[in-house]
């Protein structure tokens, strides 16, 4: 569904890949299923201790508290590696918010359809706090946070959309007839 | 479950030499028209997506589907990349070319790790299986040179096994594919699942993007290396300056620049965000591609009247010698500003400071000094061949003494097995990671934090000759204090 709410986990400029999953744990290989769940455990231990207090996966757990992560700009540079996307949808995230996205990432999220990759004009990053409950409407194109009730404007998820709903492109391209199955 | 793939009316049959049709014809996006389309100048990355497309004329902006001549994988991403192939083209299925996907272990080599063992061996078993004809291999990791067929990192190996060629289109599924743009080719990174799309079809459908052209002008002085050059202009446009679009690099400086030089500005254009970077090919990457292979090629250049989306110009010769300080590679400063900054290592490798090159004037840097290292400086050469230049080559103006021979008596530690190593941390026991917060100059490629291991290491990058002055200084140092 296009309509996602939880708690959000905002996070700022450049959250590059090295961040979101460290190289350390790129032995891991995302189309083995327990390899696919531990990949989620680790999503975003990379971010600096100093800066983020809270952790995006509670330490001992295998899933985030955190469907909706906050972003600045350029979300997701560095490398090209897909465990980021993929560990933080394994973690259970759904939707990044973010101003802008590096292009490998964005493509990532969209082939792999682990991530719904929503952009805004705004520093939702700066006006949003992490704990806070909030609704990602990808049909409407806002964001609601409930602590205040504000509204906030989201751009059109455009082509993506339909990608990330259908699982990913090989899922998308099979719905729409352009894979044959034998 | 076999999987055929079919955009379009027509299915395709019959398999072109050496290439099977697991999909076929995939139209454009857009009509093409029959009759001839008025050609626009293109840059020579619009050309080179055209000439691999069904489209006579592209404009950025436009989704397109190219074709694919090379797809490169390693030991991170490949089981991953394969793993999505056979699930999603089926068990029977066979890559769209079994010369045309090039595996180059170099990532997690030498380390207990068993999951990084273990992804090798599945590469080895994805090549038999496939019948994949550029595999280069490793199975004795205690000592690399009993491999023949080991290479190192993999952008340095597909230039010196000749995979780099003008006019061609290259996917990896790596970051800092881009660095095959030095040849005169559209060179990218993609995830698995879009190498997975490609393994099985030969295909892959993007956005051309937009060009800016960058104009390096002027006589490079001596203390300058490309890496300065390339730096310079991160700092200018900052991590996603370049996004979604391509680089173009041009100038007398340019120009002057040997392949490895060429390749040091390539390989970072993913650090301003871009989609690739290019350097028009001239008799010297005509001499380099020609001395490693004998297949032919097409090099492309941009047209005249052809529209960039932005134009920087430099006259190189007032450049300075700068670091990118932590935690960005646009945190642009001039080494000589950070003469205070204390450090405790320097590393020289990767596949962006790693090379031949890199190595060779390190060297003659140590060499004028004629003095010892102050921190310990871990050498990594990028591959087995760059590891016997340093062994075997003279180093231009020293007396006739190799690298190796400097390194020893300027007291670095012994040149290290090549692969990927530190550059990105890995697992724990990789050499010369770091495991505790130290402040090190690199001549690597990125420097946010936990880059190179420990979340509070602080990494400086860095041209090879400031790496080896910040070794001797024991602080961050402009190499002017010894050339």
């Amino acid at each position: 569904s296009r309509v996602i709410t939880g708690k959000c986990f905002v996070t700022k400029d450049n959250i590059d890949t090295d961040q979101i999953i460290p190289a350390e744990y790129l032995t891991l290989v995302p189309s083995k299923p327990d390899e696919y769940e531990k990949l989620g455990s680790y999503a975003l231990i990379g971010l600096p201790d100093d800066l983020y207090k809270t952790r995006f996966v509670k330490d001992g757990k295998m899933k985030t508290d955190y469907p909706i992560i906050i972003g600045g700009q350029n979300f997701g540079c560095g490398s090209s590696r897909e465990h980021a996307p993929v560990a933080i949808g394994a973690a259970g995230g759904r939707v990044v918010v973010a101003e802008s996205y590096a292009r490998i990432f964005f493509r990532n999220c969209m082939s792999t359809g682990e991530l719904y990759p929503c952009e805004t004009e705004l520093r939702l990053c700066d006006i949003l706090k992490t704990d806070s409950e909030v609704t990602v409407d990808m049909d409407k194109n806002i964001l609601t946070d409930h602590s205040n009730g504000k509204v906030y404007d989201l751009k059109p998820i455009g082509e993506a959309g339909p990608v990330v709903d259908a699982g990913g492109i090989f899922e998308y391209a099979r719905k729409h007839g352009m894979i044959k199955t034998a | 479950m076999a999987a055929t793939l079919s955009f379009g009316s027509k299915t395709c049959t019959g398999a072109l030499k050496g290439k099977t049709a697991n999909v076929v014809s995939l139209a454009s996006s857009k009509k093409s028209f029959v009759t001839k389309a008025v050609k626009r100048p293109m840059t020579m990355t619009e050309k080179i997506l055209a000439n691999h497309s069904n489209n006579g004329v592209v404009t950025p902006g436009d989704n397109i589907w190219t074709r694919v001549d090379k797809l490169l994988t390693h030991d991170v991403c490949g089981p991953g990349t394969f793993g999505i192939f056979q699930k999603e083209f089926g068990p029977n299925a066979q890559v769209w070319d079994n010369e045309g996907v090039i595996i180059i272990p170099d990532h997690y080599i030498f380390t207990t790790d068993p999951r990084a063992n273990r992804n090798v061996d599945i590469m080895r078993d994805m090549a038999q299986k496939y019948n994949i004809k550029y595999f280069y291999d490793i199975v004795d990791r205690s000592n690399f040179r009993a491999n023949p067929n080991y290479k190192g990192v993999c952008h340095v190996a597909m230039a010196q096994e000749g995979h780099c060629k003008p006019g061609e289109v290259l996917f990896g599924t790596d970051s800092h594919t881009c660095n095959a743009g030095a040849f005169g080719q559209f060179a990218t990174g993609v995830g698995n699942t879009d190498a997975g799309f490609i393994l099985g079809t030969g295909k892959l459908l993007v956005k051309v993007p937009p060009t800016m052209r960058f104009t390096m002008d002027g006589e490079m002085p001596h203390y300058l290396q490309a890496k300065d050059l390339i730096l310079q202009i991160i700092g200018e446009i900052g991590v996603a300056g370049a996004t979604y679009k391509a680089m173009e690099f041009i100038g007398s400086a340019i120009e002057k620049m040997n392949m490895d030089e060429r390749m040091t500005i390539c390989n970072m254009v993913v650090e301003a965000g871009g989609k690739n970077g290019v350097v028009p090919p001239d008799q010297t990457t005509f001499d380099y591609v020609k001395a490693r292979s004998d297949k032919p090629f097409e090099p492309v250049y941009s047209d005249p009247g052809a529209k960039f989306i932005a134009e920087y110009r430099w006259d190189v010769s007032k450049l300075e010698p700068v670091v990118a300080a932590p935690h960005s590679p646009d945190n642009r400063k001039l080494a000589r500003e950070c003469k205070d900054v204390k450090i405790d290592r320097v590393y020289i490798g990767s596949c962006t400071g790693g090379k031949t090159e890199d190595f060779l004037t390190a060297a003659k840097l140590f060499h004028k000094a004629q003095r010892q290292v102050k921190v310990p400086t871990y050498l990594v050469p990028a591959t087995q061949k760059v590891w016997g230049d340093v062994y075997s080559l003279p180093v231009p103006g020293c007396d006739g003494k190799t690298a190796a021979e400097i390194f020893e008596a300027a007291g670095c530690v012994t040149p290290a097995a090549p692969s990927c190593a530190a550059c990105l941390g890995g697992p724990k026991d990789t050499f010369a990671r770091m495991n505790e917060p130290l402040v090190c100059v690199s001549t690597t490629n990125r420097n946010f934090p936990g880059r190179m291991g420990h979340k509070e290491g602080q990494v400086y990058l860095a041209s090879p000759y400031t790496a080896a002055a910040s070794a001797l200084k024991g602080y961050v140092c402009d190499p002017r204090e010894y050339l």
